[in-house]
C-alpha cells in the first residue's frame, strides 16, 4: 500500500500547477480524495470543531443505506422475471434463487453504467472548464436513478435524461448543494415527460425476454406487469384483486427497481437517521400526513377504485417510502430549518395522495410531490425564519 | 449606400441586440408558436412585415402625433396592420392560420412592437425606421426559427411537415422526444440559444 501510495504521489505531481497535466488536476484530486484520506488537517491552535465526517463521508453513507434496495430491487427484477415466464410454477429452488439474482443483476447493471458513465463524465469536464474540484454529489445521485427507474427504460434513453438533470438541474444552478430540485428526480421527470410510453403501462416493470441473450423466455398467457397502483387507477382489478398487505411489505412485486422493498427501505432508513444523515422529521411527516389524507379519501372520498385503497396500502406500494427516506431528505433540496421540514413533509404527504387519487394520469405521485415540495422548500424556510426573526422581536 | 446609422438600424437587432436574446421581449409568443416550423416561420414573417411597416408609418407621422395619446396611435397602427395580416393569412393560408390562432391578433400586444415604435421610430427617419423593423422582425424570427427546428426535429422527428427521421431508427428503438412538445422546453431551448450567443460575443470582448 505504502508503494503505490507513493507512486500514486508521485503520478499527482504531474498535476500541481507548472505541471504537464495542470489543466487535469481536479481529475487527480477527485480520484486522489475518493482513495485516501487528505493529510491536511485544521490547525492544531485556535478553537475548530473536529468532525471526520466531510460531504464525501455523508454521500458514500447515503451510498450505503441505498445497497439493500439496490440489491433487493436486482433479486426482484429476476424474480418478476422469472415469475412472469412460469419458470416458478413449481416454487422457488436455490438453483432458481441464483438465477433470479444473477439475471437482475445483469439487467440492472447497464443502468448503472450509464448513469454513473454520462453523469459523472459531465461532471469532470464542468469541473475542468470551471477549474473546481470536482464535487461528490453525482455518486448518491447516480445510485438512486437507476432505483427509481422501470427495469425495461431504454439506455440511451437514461443517458439522455442523465445529461439532461445534471446539466439543466444542476450545473446552470452552480453545480452540488446549489441545485434547487433533486437531480435524479429530474432525470426521471424528464423521462416521464418526454418518453411516457418507457416509464408507465403494463410492459415496463417485468424484463420479459433475454438479458444480454439469456434466457430468452417469454411470458406466460395471462400475464400482467403493471404495478398495483396502475391496476387501480385503470380500473383493471378491483382491491380485492391486488397484492396483499405482506405482498407489499415483502416486495416481490412489479414496480420500479429499488421501490417496492419496505424491508430494505427500513434497513437504510434506519442507517441515516441513526448517523443523522437524514431527517427524521421529513420521513415521519410525509408519512403520516400521507397516511391522514389517504385515510380521509378512504372516508369521504369519490367512488373510485384507488381513493377506496386503504390507507396503510397507500403507504406500503408505489415509491412513497422510497421517495420519503431516500429522496424528500435530500438536505440540498428539503427545507432547511426545523420547523420548515415538517410543513415541507406535510405538503408532499398531501400532494402524493391527491395526485394519485384524483388524476387518472398520474398513477404514481411521489416524484411530482418531491418536486413540488422542492420548489416550495425556500419559501417555506423564509417563512419560518421571518417569523422566528418577528417573534424574537418582540420578545427584545 | 446605406449610411452606416442606417446599417447599424438593420444588424445590431440580428445579433448585439437582439430582441429576443438580449432584451429577452417576445419569449411569449417564442414559446407558444414554436412547436413546428411551418407556424414559426409563418409567425416570423408576420412579425416581420408589421414590426417594419408600422414603424415606417409611425415614422412618418412622427411630428405630428400628440405626444399625450401617441400610444392609442401606435395601438391603432399596428392593429390595423395585425387585422390586414390577420384576414390574408385565413384567406391564403388558412391552415396555419388556425393552428397559430390567437397568437396572430396578439401580436399586437408583442412587446417587440411596441418597443420599436417608441424607443425607434418615434425619433428616427422613415428609411432608418424600415432597416430597424425589418432587423427587428428578423432577429426574432431567427429565433423562433432556430428553436422550432430543434422542437419539431427533436419531438415529432419532421420538418415543415415531412418525415426527415427515417423509419428504420423508429424500428431500432428510436423514439420522439415529448419533452419537446413542452412549452417548458421551448424556454430551455431558448435559454440555450441565449447562452451560447453570450458565450460568443463574450469571447469578441
Amino acid at each position: 500500500m505504502e508503494k503505490f501510495y507513493n507512486l500514486w504521489k508521485k503520478f499527482g505531481k504531474n498535476f500541481e500547477q507548472g505541471g504537464k497535466l495542470e489543466n487535469l488536476s481536479s481529475f487527480y484530486d477527485a480520484f486522489d480524495t475518493f482513495l485516501f484520506t487528505p493529510n491536511t488537517t485544521a490547525k492544531k491552535t485556535g478553537s475548530q470543531i473536529h468532525d471526520g465526517s466531510d460531504s464525501k463521508r455523508t454521500m458514500i453513507l447515503v451510498v450505503l443505506a441505498l445497497v439493500p434496495c439496490a440489491l433487493f430491487g436486482m433479486f426482484n427484477v429476476g424474480y418478476q422475471h422469472l415469475l412472469a415466464t412460469g419458470q416458478l410454477a413449481a416454487g422457488i429452488t436455490a438453483c432458481l434463487w441464483w438465477k433470479a439474482l444473477g439475471f437482475g443483476i445483469l439487467a440492472v447493471l447497464p443502468l448503472y453504467l450509464v448513469s454513473y458513465i454520462v453523469g459523472l463524465g459531465i461532471e469532470f469536464i464542468v469541473a475542468q472548464m470551471k477549474h473546481e474540484e470536482v464535487a461528490e454529489g453525482y455518486l448518491v445521485t447516480g445510485f438512486i436513478l437507476p432505483l427509481i427507474l422501470p427495469i425495461n427504460t431504454p439506455l440511451w434513453q437514461v443517458a439522455i435524461a442523465t445529461a439532461f438533470a445534471v446539466i439543466f438541474a444542476k450545473e446552470v444552478f452552480g453545480g452540488t448543494g446549489y441545485n434547487i430540485f433533486n437531480v435524479a428526480l429530474i432525470a426521471r421527470a424528464f423521462l416521464f415527460f418526454a418518453y411516457p410510453s418507457s416509464m408507465t403501462g403494463d410492459s415496463v416493470f417485468v424484463r420479459i425476454g433475454s438479458t444480454w441473450g439469456w434466457d430468452g423466455a417469454q411470458a406466460v398467457d395471462g400475464f400482467s406487469g403493471a404495478t398495483t397502483l396502475t391496476q387501480l387507477s385503470t380500473g383493471i382489478a378491483a382491491q380485492t384483486d391486488c397484492a396483499s398487505i405482506w405482498a407489499s411489505i415483502n416486495g416481490l412485486m412489479p414496480g420500479c427497481v429499488g421501490e417496492t422493498c419496505v424491508w430494505a427501505i427500513l434497513l437504510g432508513a434506519i442507517l441515516l437517521i441513526a448517523t443523522g444523515v437524514a431527517s427524521w422529521k421529513v420521513m415521519v411527516s410525509i408519512i403520516a400526513t400521507a397516511g391522514i389524507t389517504a385515510y380521509l379519501f378512504n372516508a369521504f372520498g369519490p367512488d373510485t377504485a384507488i381513493a377506496h385503497f386503504p390507507w396503510y396500502m397507500q403507504l406500503l406500494n408505489g415509491g412513497l417510502l422510497f421517495g420519503a427516506v431516500f429522496m424528500a431528505t435530500d438536505p440540498v433540496t428539503s427545507a432547511r430549518t426545523e420547523c420548515g421540514k415538517w410543513i415541507y413533509g406535510v405538503l408532499i404527504g398531501f400532494i402524493v395522495i391527491v395526485v394519485r387519487v384524483l388524476n387518472p394520469g398520474f398513477p404514481e405521485g411521489m416524484m411530482l410531490a418531491i418536486l413540488l415540495g422542492n420548489a416550495f422548500a425556500p419559501l417555506i424556510d423564509w417563512c419560518v425564519i421571518r417569523k422566528n426573526i418577528k417573534k424574537r422581536l418582540k420578545r427584545a | 449606400m446605406l449610411s452606416k446609422q442606417t446599417k447599424e438600424a438593420f444588424l445590431g437587432p440580428l445579433n448585439a441586440n437582439n430582441p429576443v436574446l438580449v432584451q429577452i421581449l417576445g419569449i411569449c409568443s417564442a414559446l407558444a408558436v414554436t412547436v413546428q416550423l411551418k407556424p414559426a416561420l409563418v409567425m416570423g414573417i408576420s412579425v416581420t412585415i408589421i414590426v417594419a411597416l408600422s414603424n415606417v408609418v409611425i415614422s412618418l407621422i412622427r411630428k405630428s402625433i400628440p405626444m399625450r395619446i401617441r400610444i392609442i396611435v401606435q395601438l391603432v397602427v399596428v392593429a390595423a396592420l395585425v387585422t390586414i395580416v390577420s384576414e390574408v393569412l385565413k384567406a391564403f393560408a388558412y391552415d396555419v392560420a388556425m393552428q397559430l390562432s390567437v397568437y396572430i391578433g396578439l401580436i399586437i400586444t408583442n412587446c417587440i412592437l411596441m418597443g420599436r415604435l417608441e424607443a425607434f421610430a418615434m425619433t428616427n427617419n422613415v428609411k432608418d425606421s424600415l432597416m430597424d423593423g425589418l432587423g427587428n422582425g428578423l432577429g426574432y424570427a431567427m429565433i423562433l426559427v432556430i428553436v422550432a427546428f430543434v422542437r419539431e426535429l427533436l419531438g415529432s422527428g419532421k420538418l415543415l411537415g415531412f418525415q426527415v427521421i427515417p423509419q428504420w431508427c423508429y424500428d431500432h428503438g428510436y423514439s420522439n422526444c415529448g419533452m419537446m412538445l413542452m412549452p417548458a422546453m421551448a424556454l430551455i431551448l431558448v435559454g440555450c440559444v441565449i447562452w451560447a450567443h453570450r458565450s460568443i460575443n463574450e469571447e469578441k470582448k
